[in-house]
């Protein structure tokens, strides 16, 4: 399989505070990956990367077999247009921490207008499309509410259709239960699982949720500092981590959700 | 002194053209003052900083300086450097300038408030700026700034009598001209003082109710 994103020798520095040190990481198409790792350890910046919200210092980032942050002209490669970003964003959708939906708009109207601007699709098509993903996450009933009416489970639910109704080849889930109240954590969740199972597209996602990243990633990436500490299948990453970084960051984790 | 009812109806005819002329001249003028005062808040966000300390400065200038004044320099002082404008145009030019300058921070406080994360959405939906400016930003951002808008309205009508300095008839000029010509400035004052209240008392009770109807959007975190 190929690889649908790369990562060389990315650099990333914020001020004196350097988040991304000379990384490397490799993912395959469909592959579904858990973030996992201390607050501050780049974990988020790589997702923000990738979606063009934050620019790399240094190495190079692929998408989809392209560069992200630069292009070819002439056969030399310089740093990338805002056409091309436009054109590469095509492949990447993006759930946030805090849900981010337009507060003026509806539920279903979030999820039909980036369609009808940026897909453009027809009114009736971004409809369809909005409801066949509303069935999806179980909110047919909330479709014609408006966000503030919605719980924040729901509200991220709406956010998760609106990203999919883009059909991109790359979804990115930057803590999407972090800001929730526990009891409304299970059913953002669902959802997720129900996409892993279902869906080839890749998935990144950083969590703090240490079983549901076990059940559904493929692979689990413990970071610190800016690197990839560890890397593997979650059965070994949870059950014998290898680091001893790793041990210390599942044993505290284990011991403050307990 | 006393009042003079045939001096109060023989006014009246030349205070409504004189009233016309006021409100034209608001319209015009805080139409320059929106436009302009939103592209000034769009422009101090600049990512140069050339454009943003300029614009600082042109407003704080613009801001800092009396209305009078600026009406004079634009109608009596240019002339000299050979641009010539009429009256009328010169008035709304400079009070919708003046004016732009308060609209503008109404603009840059009603888009502060739209959250770095609409941006942030916007653009992982792959809108491009305008379009973010156009479906997510900007009908997050003007509904709060209605209210303080319609206030500059009001505001601006109350200064259109500077006007008269430079010849334009408004509301006020219309009554000192009969002033001026029976010697009496009890009934035309009088009556001048009252067309304003009559606009601008609704108005202003217009914007409260505004004011109650345009809350910022909630958003639930």
């Amino acid at each position: 399989m190929n690889n649908i994103i790369q990562f060389e020798n990315v650099s990333k520095s914020f001020g004196d505070l350097k988040v991304l040190n000379k990384l490397n990481l490799e993912v395959k198409d469909g592959e579904k990956l858990a973030l996992i790792g201390p607050s501050g350890s780049g974990k988020t910046t790589i997702l923000r990367i990738l979606m063009t919200l934050e620019t790399i210092d240094d190495g190079f980032v692929s998408v989809n077999g392209e560069y992200l942050w630069h292009e070819k002209n002439n056969g030399k490669i310089i740093p990338a247009s805002e056409n091309h970003l436009h054109k590469m964003r095509d492949h990447i959708g993006m759930v946030f921490q805090q849900f981010n939906l337009f507060p003026h708009l509806t539920a279903i109207e979030n999820v039909e207008q980036p369609q009808i601007l940026i897909k453009k699709r027809s009114k009736p098509e971004a409809k369809d499309k909005a409801e066949e993903l509303f069935n999806l996450i179980g909110l047919n009933d909330k479709k014609d509410h408006y966000p503030h009416e919605l719980s924040g489970g729901q509200q991220q639910r709406v956010a998760i259709a609106r990203a999919l109704a883009m059909e991109p080849k790359i979804m990115l889930f930057d803590e999407v239960t972090s800001a929730l109240d526990p009891e409304l954590v299970d059913e953002v969740l669902t959802v997720l699982r129900k996409l892993a199972s279902d869906t080839d597209t890749t998935m990144l996602t950083v969590t703090h949720e240490m079983n549901f990243a076990r059940e559904f990633a493929d692979r689990v990436l413990f970071f610190d500092a800016g690197q990839i500490v560890e890397s593997g299948k979650p059965e070994n990453i949870f059950a014998n981590p290898e680091k001893r970084r790793t041990k210390e960051f599942l044993k505290k984790f284990i011991n403050n959700v307990n | 002194m006393e009042w003079n009812w045939d001096h109060a109806y023989a006014v009246l005819p030349q205070l409504l053209k004189g009233l016309v002329i006021t409100i034209e001249a608001t319209i015009v003028a805080s139409l320059i003052a929106y436009i302009l005062g939103l592209a000034i808040a769009i422009f101090k966000m600049s990512k140069s900083k050339l454009v943003r300390v300029s614009l600082y400065w042109m407003t704080e200038f613009v801001r800092r300086t009396p209305i009078l004044v600026q009406l004079y320099v634009v109608f009596y002082v240019l002339p000299d450097f050979g641009i010539f404008l009429e009256a009328f145009t010169c008035g709304v030019i400079v009070l919708g300038i003046h004016f732009s300058t308060y609209t503008s921070e109404v603009f840059r406080a009603g888009i502060d408030n739209v959250s770095k994360g609409q941006w942030e959405a916007a653009k992982s939906l792959n809108y491009n700026p305008y379009q973010a400016w156009k479906h997510v930003i900007l009908p997050q951002a003007i509904p709060p700034m209605i209210p303080p808008l319609a206030n500059y309205l009001i505001t601006m009508f109350k200064e259109t009598p500077l006007l008269a300095f430079i010849t334009v008839v408004e509301l006020f000029r219309a009554a000192d001209q009969y002033s001026n010509s029976y010697y009496t400035y009890l009934e035309p004052m009088t009556l001048v003082g009252v067309f304003f209240l009559i606009v601008s008392i609704p108005s202003a009770m217009i914007a409260m109710k505004l004011e109650k109807k345009f809350k910022p959007i909630k958003v639930t975190r």
